[in-house]
């Protein structure tokens, strides 16, 4: 497909998609008490976004990705949540 | 238009799903073991639900026209507790004589915990010991990329398992290359809101190419689509993909992997 074409079947999409970003990281400014490692992997991967990077989609899921290689000693919970808390204390 | 749907949790689905499936041009529906949501207090659970994938839930199927196979295993969500996994999988072998099963699956890592790689070596053994192909779901966000490496690695640990007999599910664009650079295949699954949307499969089969990739829904009992399949034909459509490249990812695809397995047959439409 042709940039032009791209724009056609996809602009308005990812315009509706940037500006529910927007509205929500509003909605957190708007709220109280403390952010955690969530809003901080987000604002990382955003930086993803700029400029001429490539594989921008890879190195946003690269961001919020668990980087260590051995298996943890016992799984406490099912759910992941979207982003890696770092390693415990 | 015809589709091969070869990942969806049709025991969590209603009749209503059936019709619309074969609407659209299902040809047959695979059905992984999975987690039903909550944990099963026993092997005797699983053992009942073995029977549901392999009796009763084939027959459901065929009410609407539609073959169903089923893959069994006891699933990574629940593989915590090695002694339960010990006891279910010492049922598999009993079942895998149905008509319907076409292998191991879907095995793999949840949050990649020592207990959960025991389990997975356990399967894949047991997949290497009866010749069974192996399905793998792996981890979900920010457990993905870890637990493919490990499966991964697991599963080219073991000597007598062929790449080209396992698929490993729920790829996104930070794994695809990882898993098809091992010469085993790649699903892609389309989900509403986590996993991967219809025109991100197509990007990645624009950027990784159609050889050993599949798609498939996975609907379950969670915010899921059963026609996400058929969506992403047309998502590729819109692109002006041809008739031909979208019948190899949706129906020619599948049906190579799956017809590895002899009883995988189902009727040239």
């Amino acid at each position: 497909m042709t940039r032009q074409q791209v724009l056609d079947l996809y602009f308005m999409d990812a315009r509706s998609k940037l500006i529910d970003l927007a509205a929500f990281l509003d909605r957190i400014d708007r709220a109280d008490g403390p952010e955690d490692f969530r809003l901080k992997a987000l604002r990382t991967a955003i930086l993803e976004l700029s400029g001429d990077k490539k594989e921008k989609t890879k190195q946003v899921l690269l961001t919020f990705s668990d980087p260590s290689v051995d298996p943890i000693e016992k799984a406490t919970t099912k759910a992941a949540c979207g982003a890696y808390p770092g390693a415990p204390n | 238009m015809r589709y091969i749907e070869p990942h969806a949790h049709m025991v969590s689905r209603t009749t209503d799903d059936y019709t619309k499936m074969t609407l659209a041009g299902c040809a047959a529906v695979c059905e992984p073991a999975f987690w039903a949501g909550f944990d099963r207090s026993s092997a005797d659970g699983f053992h009942d639900y073995f029977c549901q994938l392999t009796d009763h839930e084939p027959k459901r199927a065929a009410k609407f026209g539609l073959p169903h196979f089923s893959w069994l295993c006891i699933n990574p969500k629940e593989s915590e507790d090695v002694k339960l996994a010990e006891d279910v999988i010492a049922l598999i072998p009993k079942f895998l004589d149905r008509p319907n099963v076409l292998g191991i699956g879907e095995i793999g890592l949840n949050k990649n915990s020592r207990n959960e790689m025991r389990v997975l070596e356990m399967h894949i053994d047991l997949a290497a010991r009866h010749s069974q192909l192996i399905l793998v779901h792996t981890p979900h966000l920010e457990d993905k990329l870890k637990g493919t490496r490990l499966i991964i690695d697991a599963i080219k640990s073991h000597k007598n398992i062929r790449p080209e007999r396992v698929i490993i599910d729920h790829v996104e664009e930070h794994t695809t290359k990882l898993v098809l650079d091992t010469g085993m295949w790649a699903g892609m699954t389309l989900y509403p809101e986590s996993k991967c949307s219809p025109p991100r499969a197509v990007d990645m089969l624009e950027v990784y190419g159609n050889e050993r990739v599949w798609m498939n829904c996975a609907c379950d009992w969670g915010v899921s689509d059963p026609l996400a399949v058929p969506k992403t034909a047309l998502e590729m459509k819109k692109r002006g993909h041809s008739a031909e490249a979208i019948d190899k990812v949706i129906f020619q695809n599948p049906l190579k992997f799956l017809g590895q397995c002899p009883k995988f047959k189902i009727a040239s439409r």
